[in-house]
């Protein structure tokens, strides 16, 4: 029973960490109706950002987590400027198709350059150790990406749903046309909207480095999974990919109890449940 | 102004594609200067089954992961110890002039085995080196058999290599999961690291691991209280090392290998599972341990076959690879060179390039390198020689860059291996 | 020349030119690509004439290989009958999965199948006799109806081309044929084609099924000519390769997707070397292709001829 326990705190662990990392692949989907691929390649790109900042210009990591971002949300508004505007007014499968071509670029190219090995970025001095909660021992900054994975979604969620320029947005989705008519920058706004879902893309991946280290192949395991809890948590709805970012964490931690070489398929039997009971997903309206 | 695009990059494809089968190379190439040139040299246009050797050169097609999970341990490693090989003969053996190809499998046996298929057809390559993963080394064994040429492995581990699905073209020249049981598994059992429990990964070669050290750790008198299968690849072990850490066993087995491994003992780390617990490495290569850090590797237990600061004559090899690289081999890059070398002596000794008659001579001959002492191969292809038992030093006894292992025990061949009497290859003649 | 004519003309130099391949470039490579077109003219059916993008292809072409595989090898079956046991096991499991799948559309669709190959894909790592990730190897090719016997490259090659050349033209008959109308209505125009009065989803299902068992042809023919089948069958990349390939050559083009196979081959055989820039210049094709010629090869072609021809 006390494994029981340690189980599912750990996949509350891991299922805020999905959760922060489908949150920008819900943004990004929910406002520009794209399936941002690419958003493996963001994550790991801030991951291995954080790990050159602190080897060659000696960046930490608190800084890390702003500049990584940033830098990484740079390289996102060329793309989009370059390339996926272009692609709005199409089938959302062009979409995919870019952003997958973009990856396959950018995990090559990071492969090139830095191998198949993992590089080391510790985690700062104030989140080392951990407290010992009697059932598990708990390592201080999981318990520090709990917390932090919780905020930016619910921060996230409440900028998107709560307040004016999340209402421009949302306004932007339903009728870019109409918007633009009443003075607003729609093209900037769209810009800035996939910026910021691939800063949150990096986000995860600083986030990820001091416990998974950086790779050029870390994304591209993780991003089928993610992609698989947006769709099941419904397309476009952030609370719904919050709550089954979260809600997959348990319900594989409970897989690596009872059953362990299932752990990995398990994301997409629910899905492909879910979307046969529920065609938009949980959390979905179908558009 | 599309269409336009579009037809060019057809036509340029294809020419890139043409070129490649249309410039038939007269007799022999001359030896390229690097791996990539010699990679890009033409293969012959033809149909129909392998030709014969034409005796009168050698060439050498190392078949490695560039990009995947293992082109640390192997890739582009592999094929510069290769070429090393080739220096050092002076690009000959005898007389006969050594060319190199190389390419990716992707470590997926349909490549590996259709890369080798083309090498033996159209480039008439004679033996094939490293094939690091198992799963392609054991799809281009039988192809290399069906049309008489060599296969020297240095980067897979299944014992089933030189059991089942052995031939009589093959040596499996650096270690093997039996060899790696030994070492780990016997080697702290007897040390008093009596109770495991195995953190698996989820696949034939992870299964393989488990199994052969399970074989040693009850032979000598242990016990496995548990074992858990992780799906390949895992990347948050923490709760199979929760498991690990509540069946109270002394030593926690690590039956995985490259990312799994690092992630794994990264995570017990910051679990507080280690020191409490015993962390055993079946299949750990220097390049995990120069990945994890020293902080986080320290007191690892693991199996080699080679380590580049064993004595003068490894340090010698490995400072002139490290010259090249910018990092030390590792067991499988140093093997590639060994085995090459022992190869090209063959050559030389049988005076032709005929699978049988050189496989003979290698078989003959002793192997006495910086890579094995007294190490001979044996009628399944196994290549017999002492393995080491080392252990990851701390950051405080580390007094160099790579400066990792302490050796606890040289194991020697006799033990390394599985006795010939236990072999499954049907070449072994049971009396 | 009619039209018509001109396009017979073209139709046949290309079957010459398939015959004559093996004399010109290595044999196995030619299989190699002929496996390749068969399965994205397959996965092509469904995408290009039906409107419907599969992400889980890989289920049937590689499900089909591991089938053949293993009766081969292990029960001892001719390569024909191991062959039509692949196709039967991916029509069937297409007909399983394309019935849940079709209800339905757009991305959920794709994310259906994609489920249910991840589950192919976890039982191919799991059964005992699918040896994890060894996969299936030293499957023998046998003797075709006991008599030629396969292991000579020639004679396994024309089997190979009879194989493509049977599934092309059931293929092509399909999409020509009133069947494949409605199947191109529906992809114009679902809904009409459902106040016209056709049973849409019957017809996508049946799209479906065939789809499969033709994708299975081409893993089954796969598992004999390389004489294994291996987890890179089943992952999730080979289902996205073939849409890579489909896209590239030119969705809703007979042609299109066969030329689209022998362009990612190539570059998968010839340029293996390059290490990580395969993938580099495999991504490049992709977003060059996405954003240049949306209609691919094969169909920027086709405008371009129709455009200097004036047709």
């Amino acid at each position: 029973m006390q494994a029981l326990f340690g189980q599912l705190l750990l996949g509350l662990v891991n299922g805020s960490f999905y959760a922060l990392l489908s949150l920008g692949l819900a943004i990004i989907f929910g406002l520009l109706g794209v399936i941002n691929f690419t958003h493996g390649a963001q994550y790991m790109m801030g991951a291995f950002l954080a790990y050159l900042g602190l080897h060659h210009f000696g960046i930490g990591y608190w800084p890390a987590l702003i500049v990584a971002p940033l830098a990484v949300a740079v390289i996102g508004v060329v793309f989009e400027c370059l390339m996926l505007r272009r692609l709005y007014r199409l089938d959302p499968l062009y979409g995919l198709l870019l952003t997958f071509g973009l990856t396959l670029i950018l995990e090559g190219l990071f492969h090139h350059w830095y191998g198949n090995s993992k590089y080391d970025f510790p985690s700062p001095e104030l989140l080392k150790g951990g407290s010992d909660l009697g059932f598990i021992y708990l390592p201080r900054y999981r318990g520090w990406v709990v917390v932090v994975s919780l905020a930016v979604c619910f921060g996230s969620w409440a900028v998107i749903e709560k307040t004016k320029l999340g209402a421009y947005l949302r306004a932007g989705t339903e009728n870019p046309k109409l918007l633009q008519a009443f003075g607003v920058n729609v093209p900037l706004m769209f810009t800035l909207t996939y910026a910021f879902g691939a800063a949150l893309a990096a986000f995860a991946g600083v986030m990820a480095a001091p416990i998974y280290q950086a790779s050029a192949a870390m994304g591209s395991d993780l991003i089928m999974v993610v992609f698989a809890v947006v769709v099941i948590g419904g397309m476009g709805s952030i609370l719904g990919s919050i709550a089954t970012g979260v809600g997959l964490g348990l319900l594989e931690g409970l897989t690596k109890y009872y059953y362990p070489p299932a752990a990995n398929t398990v994301v997409f039997v629910v899905m492909a449940l879910v979307l046969l009971v529920k065609p938009a997903g949980l959390f979905g309206r179908e558009r | 102004m599309r269409s336009a695009l579009a037809v060019a990059l057809t036509g340029l494809l294809l020419t890139a594609a043409c070129k490649e089968g249309a410039e038939a190379p007269k007799g022999q190439a001359a030896q390229p200067a690097t791996p990539v040139a010699a990679a890009t040299k033409a293969p012959v246009v033809e149909t129909g089954a392998a030709k014969p050797p034409t005796g009168n050169s050698i060439k050498v097609g190392v078949l490695t992961d560039m990009t995947g999970a293992y082109s640390d341990i192997a890739g582009k490693g592999a094929i510069v110890a290769a070429q090393m090989a080739i220096d050092d003969m002076g690009g000959k053996a005898g007389d006969k002039p050594i060319t190199l190809v190389s390419a990716d499998h992707q470590n997926k046996p349909d490549i590996a085995s259709n890369t080798a298929r083309k090498w033996i057809d159209e480039d008439n390559v004679d033996v094939i080196a490293d094939l690091v993963a198992s799963s392609t080394a054991l799809a281009v064994m039988p192809v290399a058999k069906s049309k008489n040429r060599i296969t020297l492995l240095s980067g897979p581990a299944s014992s089933r290599i030189t059991n089942e699905a052995c031939t009589d073209t093959n040596v499996h020249w650096a270690y093997d999961t039996y060899s790696l049981a030994v070492g780990t598994g016997k080697e702290i059992v007897k040390s008093g690291g009596n109770t495991w429990f195995f953190i698996t990964a989820d696949y034939a070669f992870g299964q393989s691991l488990e199994a052969d050290a399970t074989h040693q750790i009850l032979a000598g008198g242990g016990k496995v209280i548990g074992s858990v299968k992780a799906p390949f690849p895992t990347a948050d072990f923490s709760s199979f090392l929760l498991q690990a850490k509540s069946s109270g066993a002394k030593v926690i087995g690590l039956a995985n290998a490259g990312a799994d491994t690092i992630n794994s003992v990264k995570q017990a780390h910051e679990f507080g599972i280690v020191p409490k617990q015993q962390l055993a490495g079946l299949l750990v290569f220097i390049s995990d341990v120069h990945s994890l850090g020293l902080e986080a590797a320290k007191g690892l237990l693991l199996t080699n076959s080679f380590y580049w600061d064993r004595d003068d004559e490894t340090r010698k090899w490995s400072q002139r690879y490290f010259e090249k690289m910018q990092r030390m081999p590792t067991m499988v890059q140093a093997g590639v060179y060994s085995s090459l070398m022992h190869y090209f002596k063959s050559v030389a000794a049988a005076n032709t390039t005929e699978a049988g008659a050189v496989m003979k001579k290698m078989k003959e001959l002793p192997v006495n390198d910086f890579f094995a002492k007294n190490g001979h191969i044996r009628e399944d292809g196994l290549h017999v020689h002492d393995t080491y038992l080392y252990q990851v030093k701390t950051p405080a006894e580390s007094k160099k860059p790579w400066d990792y292992y302490k050796l606890v025990k040289v194991i020697p061949a006799a033990e390394a291996f599985k006795p010939l009497s236990e072999s499954k290859c049907p070449l072994v003649k049971k009396t | 020349m009619t039209p018509a004519n001109r396009r017979l003309a073209g139709y046949v130099a290309l079957v010459l030119l398939g015959l004559a391949a093996p004399f010109l470039v290595y044999p196995v490579f030619a299989m190699n690509v002929l496996c390749f077109a068969l399965f994205a003219t397959a996965f092509d059916l469904l995408l290009g004439y039906t409107g419907l993008l599969s992400f889980g292809h890989a289920a049937f072409f590689g499900g089909a290989a591991y089938v053949t595989g293993h009766l081969v090898k292990d029960s001892g079956w001719p390569p024909e009958l191991g062959i039509l046991a692949g196709v039967v096991f991916a029509a069937t499991l297409g007909g399983i999965v394309g019935g849940l799948a079709i209800r339905r559309a757009g991305i959920y669709f794709s994310m259906i199948t994609l489920g249910f190959a991840q589950l192919v894909y976890f039982l191919a790592v799991q059964l005992p006799w699918t040896h994890g990730e060894d996969g299936l190897q030293g499957v023998p090719r046998g003797k075709l109806l006991g008599l030629l016997p396969l292991d000579r490259p020639l004679a396994m090659y024309y089997v190979v081309y009879a194989i493509f050349l049977i599934g092309f033209v059931v293929v092509h008959r399909t999409i020509h044929s009133p069947f494949g109308h409605i199947l191109r209505s529906i992809r114009e125009n679902e809904p009409r084609a459902l106040s016209l009065g056709y049973d849409v989803d019957r017809y996508k299902l049946v799209a479906f099924v065939l789809s499969a068992g033709l994708s299975g042809l081409a893993g089954s023919t796969k598992a004999i000519v390389f004489q294994l089948a291996s987890l890179t069958d089943v992952h999730w990349h080979m289902s996205g390769e073939v849409v890579l390939m489909t896209l590239l050559g030119g969705m809703g083009s007979m042609l299109g997707p066969s030329v689209g196979a022998l362009l990612v081959v190539t570059l998968q055989n010839y340029l293996g070397h390059l290490g990580s820039w395969v993938t580099v210049i495999t991504g490049a094709v992709f977003v060059v292709c996405v954003l240049t010629f949306r209609r691919g090869i094969v169909g920027e072609l086709h405008a371009l001829l129709k455009k200097s021809f004036s047709l």
